[in-house]
């Protein structure tokens, strides 16, 4: 019983980092309509941004929330004016030109992370990376516990931004009827830029609080935007509230697999359940509610 | 106030509209009427800048509209209302109509022009939390003609607000685009429904695959052979 609970405890609160992870996505995903294929790489972005702030100026990882969302909102605005907003301009071209834009944008962002960091494991060592606490039987990271937390605290915080702001309620209406957004006088660009601004922002949140227990390398992205594809695939493309299911489901999954079938195997887990998801449950968990 | 001048506009390379030429008065009802296909949504989709036409101009008080971004049309107080109402569906009532008002001096009056929408369909105040793809028709038509009263426009365009209504509706939805003129909205209304629109309009044009036939009061056209054999069948 100790050991389900642990993992359920464990499952959850990894699931909180993946919804931050997935919401970013998916709201992409919502606006656009491409998979944003280098989402695990700006997440990877963010944690070197972090690792350095701390390497090299001594800041911890939570501080560093501070400047590697800001950093990495105008990396993903960037990267929407200047290289998938143009995509638009050209009739011709689909839409899934924009997502191999974004596969090269991922590979090039994982490039330099090698050029810059080199191929090495890097880790960042905090006073409570490796501290517990105890509730009865079950042991509890901290780091952990407070990354879940703040996950939460940006997810609430997104959705009241979606809800109660002119801008949040563009986007939604962008992703929902383009056209009638235009209409309603929503300059669709700048909604677009945002938008890849925020999701970005997002991951590198959940990047930056991964820092203290995780490892990190110039090619993590890939699983991660592997992970943020089936969350978002879960969630039911472009479903924020289904993101935030996606997430916890991928998170219990992945728990429940490393406890019970062998800690090698979580990432197949994941893509299993996002095969079983597209044969039994095409759609995912969608439209739970209406953001 | 508005006027269209020979505009060409394409689908790709399928032309569409030939030398499309009218004015629409200040203050003024302005009917067009056509059958299905003829090209009225591409004549309002054109004003609205959602279509860029290939030849002519479309200037508003001497002010050129065409070849401008269409989120910046609703900003100069011409507001398109779309056929088959598109609402944002999965927004309450009361969102979609607040995103009518997003800018300037409408975005500083939302909370009395909202209230002076629920006064004018006290329906959507009943409905304002509402998920606005649940509604009914009829519902959903006088909820995109309120977002777009939000906008506090000085020209409305109605993209055929009668589509899929029945009949008693058909009457509502006329009779508040009567009142919302009466209150000095200038309206661009596009429709097939011939016998009523005629009846309400201060002028109307015909327009022909494409092409602008015919033009008039809307008694004069009410009263001319063609019109009736095209449109009424008699
Ligand atoms: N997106 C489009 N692509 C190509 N052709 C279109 C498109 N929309 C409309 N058309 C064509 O343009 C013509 C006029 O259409 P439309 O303006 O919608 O007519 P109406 O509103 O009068 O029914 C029709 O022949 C229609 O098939
Ligand atoms: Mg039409």
């Amino acid at each position: 019983m100790d050991v389900f609970l642990q993992t359920l405890v464990a499952g959850i609160l990894k699931g909180g980092l993946y919804s931050l992870i997935g919401i970013g996505m998916s709201l992409i995903m919502g606006v656009m309509g491409i998979i944003n294929l280098a989402h695990g790489q700006l997440m990877m972005v963010a944690m070197y941004i972090t690792f350095a702030l701390h390497h090299f100026l001594g800041i911890d990882p939570y501080i560093s929330l501070f400047i590697a969302m800001p950093a990495l909102f105008l990396l993903g605005a960037l990267i929407q004016k200047y290289t998938l907003n143009p995509l638009l301009e050209v009739e011709s071209i689909l839409p899934e030109n924009q997502v191999l834009m974004t596969v090269g944008i991922g590979m090039v962002l994982t490039e330099i992370a090698r050029f810059i960091f080199s191929s090495d494991y890097k880790s960042v060592k905090t006073s409570y990376s490796n501290a517990t606490f105890f509730i009865g039987e079950i042991s509890f990271s901290i780091a952990l516990v407070i990354a879940f937390f703040i996950a939460v605290g940006f997810t609430l915080l997104m959705f009241w931004f979606l809800l109660k702001t002119d801008i949040g309620r563009s986007i939604r209406a962008t992703a929902q009827d383009k056209d009638a957004a235009l209409l309603m006088g929503v300059n669709s660009k700048r909604i677009t830029t945002i938008t890849f601004g925020l999701g970005s922002a997002l991951v590198a949140a959940a990047g930056t609080l991964l820092i203290p227990i995780y490892y990190l390398f110039p090619d993590i992205g890939g699983p991660f935007t592997r992970k943020a594809f089936v969350i978002t695939i879960l969630g039911g493309l472009g479903s924020t509230v289904g993101a935030i299911f996606g997430g916890v489901t991928l998170g219990l999954a992945e728990s429940f697999g490393a406890t019970y079938i062998g800690m090698a195997y979580d990432d197949m887990i994941g893509l299993i359940i996002f095969i079983l998801v597209l044969l039994f449950l095409p759609g995912g968990f969608k439209r739970l509610t209406k953001v | 106030m508005l006027t269209v001048n020979n505009i060409d506009v394409f689908y790709g390379d399928l032309q569409v509209l030939w030398d499309v030429s009218f004015e629409v008065k200040d203050g003024e009802i302005l009917v067009l009427i056509g059958a299905n296909g003829a090209g009225k949504s591409t004549t309002i989709k054109t004003i609205s800048s959602l279509l860029t036409p290939a030849k002519g101009t479309i200037e508003f008080n001497g002010k050129r509209l065409d070849h401008h971004p269409p989120h910046e049309i609703i900003q100069q107080g011409i507001v398109h209302v779309p056929e088959g109402r598109r609402l944002f569906p999965e927004m309450s009532v009361e969102e979609n109509l607040i995103m009518g008002s997003l800018y300037g001096e409408a975005k500083e009056k939302r909370k009395k022009t909202l209230e002076y929408v629920y006064e004018l369909f006290p329906r959507l105040k009943e409905r304002r939390d509402q998920m606005a793809g649940t509604m009914s028709g009829g519902e959903q038509q006088m909820a995109a003609i309120g977002r777009g009263l939000m906008s506090l426009p000085k020209i409305m365009m109605f993209d055929e607000p009668s589509l899929g209504l029945a009949p008693i509706l058909v009457e509502d939805i006329f009779r508040m685009i009567n009142t919302i003129n009466s209150e000095g909205v200038t309206v661009l209304l596009v429709e097939q429904n011939v016998t009523q629109t005629l009846a309400m309009c201060n002028r109307a044009y015909v327009l022909e695959n494409g092409r602008i036939t015919m033009e008039g009061t809307g008694e004069e056209l009410m009263n001319n052979e063609k019109v009736r054999e095209a449109f009424l069948g008699i």
